[in-house]
């Protein structure tokens, strides 16, 4: 068998997507916190978005899935040892988030330093910021519900946590 | 160190996994859709937590999570009553998610030094999906005690009937001392002074 490092598996988690958001690959929503490879086997470590997140087994076997049919074996581990913060979710996810029509979380330590960020979030369709905050929680933990005074619609926004 | 951690560990886990089970019940109830989708969202993260805590506590030898959850008898649980009550209105359970949730940003906040290392790392994740509950809880709160008549004197009679039963939040664990000394939580009684004084805020 050809020899693999954490890169190539990074690749290979590439194809495995949020089952809620399915432009967001698991590497770019930054759950998968670690990659080691000890001999045929592929060791990883995964933190749930929220500790209360329903698609985490999911997510899980698609990781499995994804190495084994590459034949590989995994070993996945669930753990907080270094949790997840919207913070993780990277550059080119924020991109593919906006394009869904989610508004990407802001830098989470700003939003609890300042908790007005949250009444202004940036709407997705026009950019503007005269928004307000209609709801914390959404259709799924990790969103939250705002509505443009500009466009008069509704969006949704990743809650920075 | 092993029947003290558990015992915290139960207790924290079952408060939340029984309210969160109330909280679910507004599913399809709520005085307003949105409401509505607030507490079934709420369920969803105590149940989440309740369920992390369980996993927890099988680490430390005890049955697996759902064993604990669904089999154990009513005299088994580590809850305290408060959270057992019924919903009733939406002004109670509004009063008593604002209580309760206060308590629990604190005691997540104090866990974050907590000794046994797996706590504090769940607590550091944990508060930060607090914050949403009490967001949540302070802007409804606000809400509707600056309404009309009749929702400020709803809230009051709710507050008034609520506070003895969420003194039973603090309840010390009988290893209360070991829990301090050992350094795993700061102490039930430290935890309602912070919170008597958050609330006066
Ligand atoms: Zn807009």
């Amino acid at each position: 068998m050809n020899t693999i490092t954490s890169d190539t598996v990074k690749e290979w988690l590439e194809e495995v997507k949020d089952p809620e958001i399915p432009v967001l690959s698991l590497i770019d929503l930054g759950v998968i916190t670690q990659i080691e490879i000890e001999r045929d086997v592929v060791k990883i470590e995964m933190t749930p978005t929220f500790v209360g997140c329903p698609a985490m087994d999911f997510m899980k076997a698609e990781v499995i899935e994804s190495i084994e049919k590459r034949g590989r074996k995994a070993e996945v581990e669930i753990n907080f040892r270094d949790s997840w913060s919207s913070d993780k979710i990277s550059e080119k996810g924020k991109i593919a988030l906006k394009k869904f029509g989610l508004a990407p979380p802001p830098d989470s330590a700003k939003v609890f330093a300042d908790l007005e960020i949250l009444e202004n979030a940036k709407c997705p369709r026009c950019d503007g910021t005269d928004t307000e905050l209609r709801n914390p929680f959404g259709p799924t933990l990790c969103r939250s519900i705002h509505y443009c005074n500009s466009c008069q619609e509704a969006f949704e926004q990743f809650k920075p946590v | 160190m092993s029947d003290a951690l558990k015992e915290l560990i139960y207790k924290i886990a079952d408060d939340q996994f029984i309210l969160g089970h109330r909280n679910s019940e507004w599913t399809g109830f709520g005085p307003m859709l949105e409401e509505d989708i607030a507490f079934s969202s709420m369920a969803q993260d105590k149940i989440g937590h309740s369920f992390a805590l369980y996993t927890m506590l099988r680490e430390l030898g005890e049955q697996d999570p759902d064993t604990v959850a669904f089999t154990r008898n009513a005299n088994q649980f580590h809850n305290c009553i408060f959270v057992e009550l019924p919903n009733g209105e939406y002004d109670f359970s509004l009063v008593r998610h604002f209580l309760f949730d206060t308590a629990e940003a604190l005691r997540f906040e104090m866990l974050l030094n907590s000794s046994y290392e797996p706590l504090a790392l769940l607590a550091k994740k944990i508060r930060g999906e607090l914050r949403y509950h009490t967001i949540h809880a302070n802007t409804f709160l606000k809400k509707l005690g600056s309404g009309t008549e009749e929702s400020i004197s709803r809230l009051q009679k709710s507050l008034d009937y609520s506070l003895p039963y969420a003194m039973g939040m603090f309840e010390p664990s009988p290893y209360e001392s070991e829990l301090i000394s050992e350094g795993i939580f700061g102490g039930e009684e430290k935890l309602r002074e912070q919170w008597t004084k958050k609330l006066r805020k």
